[in-house]
């Protein structure tokens, strides 16, 4: 999720079109897990954060994937990144979500960072800051369902579960059934009224 | 909520919920190796106390520094500027250095309003403590330490005080932080009961949202929460009670009288608690008295204040007006808070 | 000096008549008067009353001439419509010496705007203590009747008893300023609902309360008149009505700020609307406008209290206590008892002019409207509508309650003596 992108999402508008279902939204998942377990070489010091709301949830599925394949438990927390942002002086005040570390904590572990759509990247960066005052993790990575590209940062994924070649005049909303009653990507036309605020 | 926070009483429901919220997300940070935030560089907060109160001093500047605001302390206490010039006359001087906002201390009930208010300057306002009027961060940390205790602490978020009651005892006459906790508390949906000797109750106090009682051991076995208040021995000079022994044996809290309390409910004291007088030793000491979880609560709550006044853009809300109406009650703000992320 | 011929005035709100003025003096009343030699002011069906007395000013000269000064004072009764004000003695020094009240009074004169009455202390430095000369104040070139403490309260009740006594021999009045000290301590405001929740110190009404009924006792015992300042509570007018029925010689005066304003106004925490006594509940408003209806309580007096800015651009427990009244006093009369219904402008002409004019034996003024009475006359458009304007104020000072409030009437013509003071809303 790129908030600072993506002002209206909640309402997706009425000619949004799904570009990812339920299923398929099952399927980019364990794919990305298999694809944490090769390149993490097992997985052994994983540890998953995702960034709220949406990439929380879609981090505690990845630990469930990871470890029906590991046969382990997969440490995962959450890691709200409000207070780090960079456009908090654009907006009324946001209200705080949780930042849950994992009882063993970040250091010498592999971080992989959950969100779910990486826009500009600004997030991202905030959410490094974030881990930067919590702990030193081995390395980072970064995990998201939907990249719809538009970077402003020197920041990519390392686990892209769709890569969506998008205009700026459009939104994409992630839906998913812990939060919204059901799972699903939409992409649909940005609202010009809210848009001039980027 | 606007962008100055002078009285509980222009708090929502829903404000006040939120800062008590955003203070328990705050609290963490208090655990965390780095016990800092980023969000307010650049910003800059002066500590206008114009009396003494080291403790509301450095809890507030504890706040202020963990979210990374530039901090200038400003004691007017004793400075030659004569009386009534000094307020406005200091208040000009830190704007012009570029102040972002005041935490003002001040003797006069009203003068953190006045402030606000009299377009002298541009700051936001942050009452901490004025006169015998209001001390809303006192009102919020308390809320928040009752909240913790009797609610708990993930359960209680989002969540108020309803149904649970609290009793607030000492001197409410000269009690601004009673006067910030009948607000508050009763916006929170607590029940709220006054204990104090007649002559230590405002005439007038019939308007409040609570009950007043004179009889301290007649509420301590329906009580949640028993707030003591401060009772300065001076006061006995001025009549308001006999002698000492005399509000000990009536108001003070002891071990017999904690006794009687239901088995949960907990005992508070904004502090600096006069030991032997509102409460003894044994109490004070006791592990139902929250006095130093109060103080850790404090920081919580001010980074929360600190970071939803100044943390956004322009506030989405102006100046509170002023009412200049026979009937009007209420200085009646909106709130402006959003509550729900924005993405 | 030459005639004016005031044309269709409502004398004392009744059917239009011409009024001739023929040097000091008023010559004749009637309908189709000539106007043969005569400057004509076309009254138009304004209303036309006795040039009004202020038993209650401050005109702060000498001492804090910053505030106000006799001239500036009385420019600004002119524009009022006053023609005589009383003067306050709690100047600097203390108008307790006859050569003080001399030299108020002679500065009154010369001007020529409005005559000033000194008013002497009662007590040396408004100290509570010691009498004051009141007997050489009397007979000063200034012929003080009227005393007070005025700000303070002569609150010993052997001293208060004294002067009510002592006056009685060249028939002076003592006008008391109700307020028991100690019940007053630190007060900030009226004692109440509001006081609780702004935590503002309060200043129960029973500390005026309670000093009138004491002194209107002591007058009974020794026979002497009192007069209380500022009534402003619901309970005083109780006391005084009871004191009048039992034949006491009393008279009060209310303010008009006491008439419109209360305390939910503190709200607000501006100190233009600190003043002492302080503003009351809706409860005291209501009371206090049917007490001077009925002749409870007697007169308007302005309590005329001008602060500069500084001592009002501060929180309120530092603020001066006072407003500037005699420029709005008559509109704020016309809101809130002729608007009301509660009195007509006779009604208003005795409260205004000819009661205080009696309490305080100002022989020239308070006079009928009628030949051979020395014009003293004040024009009033009772049908203009406006918003207050502290600008336009002759005052110094600017401390209105009523700054952007809308007012109805305006002065338009003031006389003193058959001179203009005041011709078309403009001072001469």
């Amino acid at each position: 999720m790129d908030t600072q992108e993506n002002p209206q999402p909640d309402q997706p508008s009425s000619d949004a079109r799904p570009v990812l279902e339920g299923p398929d939204i099952a399927r980019v998942l364990t794919r990305i897990a298999h694809e944490i377990v090769e390149r993490a070489k097992g997985a052994d010091d994983v540890v998953l954060l995702g960034i709220p709301t949406r990439g929380v949830f879609l981090a505690q599925r990845l630990a469930a994937k990871l470890a029906e394949i590991t046969d382990r438990k997969i440490p995962v927390g959450s890691l709200d990144i409000t207070m780090y942002r960079d456009d908090l002086r654009m907006h009324p005040p946001r209200a705080l979500a949780r930042t849950e570390i994992p009882g063993d904590g970040l250091d010498g572990r592999l971080v992989v960072l959950v969100d779910d759509v990486l826009f500009s990247g600004r997030t991202i960066r905030a959410a490094l800051d974030a881990l930067n005052d919590i702990g030193r993790p081995r390395a980072v990575q970064l995990a998201v369902l939907v990249d719809r590209g538009h970077r402003e940062l020197p920041i990519r994924a390392d686990y892209v579960g769709k890569n969506l070649p998008t205009s700026l005049r459009e939104t994409v909303k992630v839906q998913l059934a812990e939060e919204d009653g059901r799972d699903t990507v939409l992409l649909g036309a940005k609202r010009t009224a809210r848009g001039a605020q980027h | 909520m606007q962008r100055h926070l002078i009285s509980a009483a222009d708090l929502t429901r829903d404000d006040a919920v939120l800062i008590l919220d955003t203070a328990e997300e705050m609290a963490r940070v208090a655990d965390r190796p780095i016990k800092k935030l980023p969000t307010l560089r650049g910003r800059t907060v002066v500590n206008l106390f114009f009396e003494d109160s080291t403790r509301t001093r450095i809890s507030f500047e504890a706040a202020e520094k963990r979210l990374s605001a530039d901090v200038i302390n400003f004691s007017a206490k004793g400075s030659s500027v004569s009386k009534g010039e000094s307020l406005k006359d200091t208040a000009q001087t830190l704007e012009a250095m570029g102040v972002d906002a005041v935490v003002i201390r001040h003797g006069a009930s009203g003068a953190p309003y006045r402030l606000a208010t009299s377009g002298w300057i541009d700051a936001a306002v942050i009452n901490a403590g004025d006169g015998t009027h209001q001390h809303p961060t006192q009102a919020l940390l308390d809320a928040f330490t009752a909240r913790r205790r009797l609610v708990g602490r993930d359960a209680g978020l989002g969540q108020d005080l309803s149904g649970r009651r609290i009793t607030i005892v000492g001197d409410v006459l000269h009690s601004r932080v009673a006067r910030s906790n009948v607000d508050l508390l009763h916006t929170l949906g607590a029940e709220v009961t006054l204990v104090a000797p007649p002559t230590l109750v405002p005439v007038g106090v019939e308007t409040w949202p609570c009950d007043v009682s004179y009889d301290l051991d007649s509420t301590l076995a329906k009580s949640d929460a028993v707030m003591m208040l401060r009772v300065q021995r001076e006061r006995m000079n001025a009549a308001f009670f006999p002698t000492e022994r005399e509000y000990s044996r009536r108001y003070g809290l002891d071990g017999d009288r904690m006794a009687r309390m239901p088995e949960h409910a907990i005992v508070m004291h904004p502090g600096p608690m006069v030991r032997g007088m509102e409460i003894t030793a044994e109490v004070a000491d006791s592990d139902r008295c929250t006095v130093v979880e109060q103080v850790a609560n404090g920081v919580s709550i001010r980074m929360a204040v600190l970071y939803l006044l100044l943390g956004g853009n322009e506030p989405a809300v102006a100046h509170p007006s002023p009412t200049t109406t026979l009937a009007s009650r209420r200085f009646a703000p909106t709130p402006a808070f959003r509550t729900t992320e924005e993405k | 000096m030459s005639k004016i011929l005031i044309r269709g005035a409502k004398v004392l709100g009744g059917e239009p008549q011409d009024v001739l003025i023929d040097g000091a003096v008023i010559e004749a009343v009637g309908s189709g008067l000539s106007d043969e030699g005569a400057e004509v002011v076309e009254a138009g069906g304004k209303v036309l009353l006795p040039g009004l007395v202020d038993l209650h000013t401050h005109l702060r000269e000498p001492g804090r001439e910053d505030s106000e000064t006799v001239l500036t004072g009385t420019r600004a009764a002119a524009s009022g419509g006053y023609t005589a004000v009383f003067a306050m003695a709690n100047t600097f020094p203390v108008a307790d010496t006859a050569g003080v009240v001399e030299q108020v009074w002679r500065l009154g004169r010369e001007h020529g705007y409005c005559d000033v009455q000194p008013i002497g202390a009662v007590t040396v430095g408004l100290e509570g203590k010691k009498l004051a000369e009141l007997g050489a104040m009397h007979e000063s070139a200034a012929g003080v009747t009227v005393f007070s403490d005025d700000g303070k309260c002569v609150d010993d009740a052997v001293i208060m008893r004294r002067a009510l006594e002592y006056v009685k021999a060249f028939g002076g009045v003592v006008a008391q300023h109700a307020q028991e000290p100690r019940l007053t301590e630190g007060a900030q405001m009226n004692e109440g609902i509001v006081s609780a929740e702004l935590g503002l110190g309060g200043w129960p009404a029973v500390a005026e309360e309670s000093i009138i009924a004491r002194d209107v006792l002591l007058a009974e015992h020794v026979g002497s008149r009192v007069h209380i300042c500022h009534l402003s509570t619901a309970g005083s007018v109780e006391i005084v009505r009871w004191a009048k029925s039992r034949g006491i010689d009393v008279t009060a005066e209310v303010t008009p700020h006491h008439l419109l304003l209360t305390d939910e106004l503190v709200r607000t925490y501006n100190p233009v609307y600190k003043v002492n006594p302080p503003l009351r509940t809706e409860r005291d408003v209501l009371a206090l406008r049917e007490a001077l209806a009925d002749g409870t309580i007697d007169i308007v007096a302005t309590d005329h209290a001008p602060h500069p800015h500084e001592d009002k651009d501060c929180e309120w427990a530092a603020a001066a206590m006072g407003m500037v009244g005699l420029e709005t006093a008559l509109s704020v009369v016309q809101e809130t008892m002729v608007d009301t219904g509660l009195l007509d402008w006779a009604g208003v002409a005795d409260r205004m002019s000819f009661k205080p004019a009696k309490i305080g034996q100002a022989r020239d003024h308070g006079r009928p409207v009628s030949a051979g009475e020395p014009a003293n006359l004040t024009l009033v458009d009772t049908a203009y509508r406006g918003s207050v304007d502290p600008a336009g104020f002759a005052s110094r000072s600017r401390n209105t309650p009523y700054e952007g409030r809308e007012l109805p009437g305006r002065v338009t013509h003031t006389w003193l003596r058959g001179k203009a003071t005041l011709v078309d809303g403009k001072l001469t």
